[in-house]
């Protein structure tokens, strides 16, 4: 348990009994307003904590800014070697042909908030036992609180002749390896919307972040070939997993139906294994053995898991769904590590069921803060995070639906009688190509 | 409910707009204060020119939405329930009742001074 605490402090004012309003949250201004907390409200606590943030994208930066305005002598570290920050939600649109490459590219400086130190390297190895973290350089940084925030690696590696390098040419896109990949896979998806011919899409087993944006991906497709009156030319055909098309039931069904709308074909469980790039011929392991299948155009979205300096610790997993990728076991309702209590996961890296998107991030951040603040206060956190995540799933350019569940699958709605969740709505649209980015740059400020 | 905070909502909107934000409230403030000085200066509204504002209106709803369509990449065939016809609404509304009280404020500080009644 942390050291170096002072004995005497300000009590933080109780926090308020707050039922989670998750319906407003993916909503981005009404989410934004649901926020309690703010800066000016928050700093109260004085500490010496030494508190160390690993990883400083979307969860990093959002837990270093809170820190930062509700904690007064502590010493707050972030530790990440990426100069530039991706607004990830927006690789989609990106990909569509909607948005410009530099969309979702911004400097990781420019959230680093005041008084935060920037150590600017990878973070190579975590000793919770040893309560330090080291980095690519070797030099050392010990914490009394660690947060875990490295989110996770994709893992091209695990498809047989994939090689991001060739992503854009020769009908390849992958939209989540970078906003290069996500500009150079429209460039493929623009051509292929003019000659048609097959196009693949499909998630890897396994979690992954945004579970929603493959089957984005493929309404998109869809629509563009449409407005180039080259659908009839095209046959689409997405490779689900599981033998479903969504984690959450009521979902995948209406999925179901929408892709029956649109034409396209589901196989259920495949899982892209290799991929011939020359060829154009990818092949899927499936409970049968393996299946081939050309293609003229594929979105390929690899697996993914924890980065190496996670899954080489002590900190994931050692039994369950989890623990083959290395996730961070950390319990469910307060993102606290279940066998290191000072050390929090939060974001893509946390291994609790649903949830690696910007969403969550929103809604995991300040709980695992306060959590921490509560330990720090000697006066417990109630805090509790239901699960929340939102998807704005585009079902074709200028139409979403305003997708929000929980860890129990329920269907959480913003606005119940105004927004119907599974409803194709222009409003949703402008929530997520208006409304979501500020939203998101906001919270990376603490502000949302 | 958790509160509602208008600092976020302040900050979501500096975070979209920038410094449009504040030049949009500073041209809302002045427009209005211009418009109510007008409604003080000519001791009531001149059917006249509010008639004219009004149809000048009626366009300025119709730009709101062509904006609106071309900032949020949208198309004009992308309603596709009750909330996006509320939103339209909304969206008509607001450019119709700028227009008319900026068309209404500026026509009349630029026309010679006179009385309503």
């Amino acid at each position: 348990m942390p050291k170096n605490e002072p004995t005497t402090w300000p009590a933080l004012p109780e926090p308020a009994r707050r039922r989670f309003l998750s319906g407003l949250a993916s909503l981005p201004l009404a989410a934004a307003a649901a926020q309690t907390s703010t800066p000016a409200q928050a700093a109260s606590v004085k500490t010496s904590a030494r508190i160390v943030i690993a990883g400083g994208g979307a969860a990093g930066l959002t837990a270093a800014s809170r820190l930062a305005s509700a904690l007064q002598g502590a010493t707050i570290t972030v530790v990440d070697s990426r100069k530039e920050h991706y607004y990830q939600p927006g690789f989609t649109l990106v990909a569509a042909g909607i948005k410009p490459q530099d969309y979702v590219t911004s400097a990781t400086s420019s959230y680093i908030p005041k008084g935060v130190e920037w150590v600017n390297e990878r973070v190579a190895e975590i000793d919770p036992v040893g309560n330090k973290v080291v980095t690519e350089s070797g030099k050392a940084v010990p914490y009394d609180f660690l947060i875990v925030a490295t989110g996770l690696e994709l893992h091209y590696a695990g498809i047989e002749g994939m090689d991001t390098a060739r992503i854009g040419k020769n009908g390849l896109g992958s939209i989540y390896h970078s906003p290069q990949a996500a500009s150079a896979t429209w460039q493929a998806l623009s051509q292929f919307a003019d000659t048609g011919g097959v196009g693949l899409f499909g998630r890897p087993a396994g979690e992954m972040k945004c579970a929603g944006a493959p089957l984005k991906y493929t309404f998109i497709s869809d629509d563009h070939l449409r407005r180039r009156g080259n659908r009839g030319k095209a046959e689409l055909i997405y490779m689900a997993q599981s033998k479903s098309l969504f984690g959450v039931p009521i979902v995948a069904e209406k999925v179901r139906m929408l892709f029956q709308d649109r034409g396209v074909r589901v196989n259920h469980e495949h899982v892209l294994q290799s991929i011939d790039l020359d060829k154009r011929l990818a092949t899927y392991k499936t409970p049968t053995g393996t299946a081939e299948q050309a293609y003229d155009f594929i979105n390929v979205v690899p697996p993914m898991r924890a980065p190496e300096a996670v899954r080489n610790s002590p900190l994931p997993w050692t039994e369950g769904p989890f623990a083959a990728d290395g996730w961070m076991e950390v319990d469910r309702d307060t993102l606290r590590h279940k066998r290191y209590p000072n050390v929090f996961g939060v974001g893509d890296i946390a291994g609790v069921p649903k949830g690696k998107t910007a969403a969550s991030v929103k809604w995991q951040v300040p709980v695992a803060i306060d959590h921490l603040i509560g330990d720090i206060t000697g006066k417990a956190s109630t805090e509790v995070y239901n699960g929340y995540t939102s998807c704005p799933l585009i079902t074709r350019l200028g139409q979403a639906m305003l997708i929000e569940f929980d860890y129990k699958d329920n269907l959480i709605m913003s606005f119940p009688g105004v927004i119907a969740p599974l409803e194709e709505l222009w409003i949703s649209w402008v929530m997520k190509t208006m409304a979501l980015k500020p939203t998101y740059i906001s919270m990376l400020r603490g502000r949302a | 409910m958790k509160e509602l905070d208008p600092w976020v909502f302040l900050s979501v909107f500096q975070e979209m707009l920038g410094f449009w934000l504040w030049i949009m409230l500073a041209a809302a403030v002045v427009g209005v204060v211009a418009f109510v000085a007008l409604l003080v200066r000519e001791r009531g509204l001149v059917s006249r020119r509010l008639v004219w504002s009004e149809v000048l209106g009626i366009f300025g709803g119709a730009v709101a939405l062509v904006i609106m369509a071309k900032v949020s990449s949208s198309g004009f065939t992308d309603a596709g329930g009750p909330a996006d016809w509320f939103l339209i609404a909304l969206v008509y509304g607001v450019g119709l009742v700028a227009t008319v009280v900026l068309a209404y404020t500026v026509l009349g500080w630029m026309s010679p001074r006179r009385s309503a009644r």
